[in-house]
């Protein structure tokens, strides 16, 4: 119970033994009385095991399907089960669960809360066609919106029960479908989003990209899965 | 009379492909009746290529036999993006089923686990 909210965080996880029992152990100890829902990615290692031992409900996918496909597990597990909030985290340990209190307080006004970078809070420097991408999607997602969107993009989100019941039938598995293309629908269809300035933490496994021609191939697939979202029914 | 000979005999070679691999019932019935109504129209051109003149001259083209080349490209086309369509259409299913698969997964092995957990109480108490 989050603000006497029935709250389910759902993380979903692919490979990810070295890092989630402790992203769990955080969470359960940081917001006690919260349940936790680790959705196993078709996971090569002992994801599933690892994040059962520390605690958390376990849904094994058979096979990858990607984030959006996990994604949606989560959310038909929260609509299934009658939960009030759902609060996505990313299982690398990035996303700090004190947060969470605070994206949930704004779900009485809002359906949706990002937990957003460049807002504020904490320090990042990106560089390069990774920014023009991520300075053109918050720009378009922001107009679409109705709100200031910095991080279009984080992994960091809560859901209310009518955004829960959206997304359980409906979330994207492909490339930033999980992040952009839900934004973009979610807008479109009158929910309300918002943002709330996050510290991200570095990850505890694991290394991000910085090659220049990957941030280039980023740029052209944002741009691609940015343009069909919007001329998408 | 060589050329007719070939083509003709191609023809009847795929016919008999398909013919097979539906009696085998390897292949649904949609997709043998695209191939099998597409023999029709190949098997007479093949054995008479000039058929189509007429109809390429209405449409400016020069010979018959480029018209079919044409028409073959552009049918071929069309079956492949129904079959990316449809591959699409199996992905989403196979997704669903994946995913309704791992939630009931997840609730057999709660209820298991709750049940053991029962017992063990039970035991402890008795």
């Amino acid at each position: 119970m989050v603000n006497g909210k029935r709250l389910l965080v759902i993380i979903p996880a692919l490979n990810e033994a070295g890092s989630i029992a402790d992203v769990v152990r955080e969470i359960r100890g940081e917001l006690p009385g919260v349940d936790v829902l680790v959705v196993d990615d078709g996971s090569a290692d002992r994801t599933a095991a690892v994040a059962a031992a520390a605690g958390a409900r376990v849904a094994r996918l058979p096979y990858n399907l990607g984030v959006g496909g996990a994604m949606r597990l989560g959310y038909r597990y929260a609509y299934d089960h009658d939960y009030d909030v759902a609060v996505q985290i990313d299982a690398d340990g990035q996303h700090d669960p004190r947060y969470v209190p605070k994206l949930v307080d704004l779900l009485d006004d809002y359906d949706l809360v990002i937990g957003a970078r460049f807002a504020g809070e904490g320090d990042y420097a990106v560089r390069g066609p990774r920014r023009w991408a991520m300075g053109m999607l918050s720009m378009v997602l922001s107009g679409l919106a109705g709100a200031t969107l910095t991080d279009t993009t984080s992994g960091f989100r809560a859901a209310n029960r009518r955004m829960i019941e959206m997304f359980a039938r409906w979330y994207p598995a492909e490339y930033l479908g999980d992040t952009v293309e839900t934004l973009v629908h979610a807008a479109r269809r009158g929910y309300r989003i918002q943002q709330v300035p996050v510290a991200m933490r570095r990850r505890m496994a694991g290394t991000p990209s910085h090659s220049p021609a990957k941030a280039m191939i980023y740029l052209g697939r944002a741009l691609a899965v940015l343009t069909l979202a919007l001329i998408r029914r | 009379m060589k050329l007719t000979l070939v083509t003709g005999l191609t023809g009847l070679v795929l016919l008999a492909t398909i013919v097979e691999l539906l009696r085998r019932r390897q292949l649904r019935e949609k997709y043998g009746m695209l191939w099998l109504g597409l023999l029709f129209v190949v098997i007479p051109l093949s054995l008479f290529p000039r058929l189509l003149d007429g109809v390429a001259d209405l449409l400016g083209v020069a010979s018959g036999v480029s018209l079919v080349l044409f028409l073959g490209i552009v049918f071929l086309l069309l079956v492949c993006i129904h079959l990316s369509w449809e591959v699409s259409a199996l992905e989403e299913e196979t997704r669903t089923l994946a995913e309704e698969f791992a939630l009931l997964r997840a609730e057999v092995e709660a209820d298991r686990a709750e049940r053991a957990d029962r017992q063990e109480l039970v035991h402890r108490d008795g």
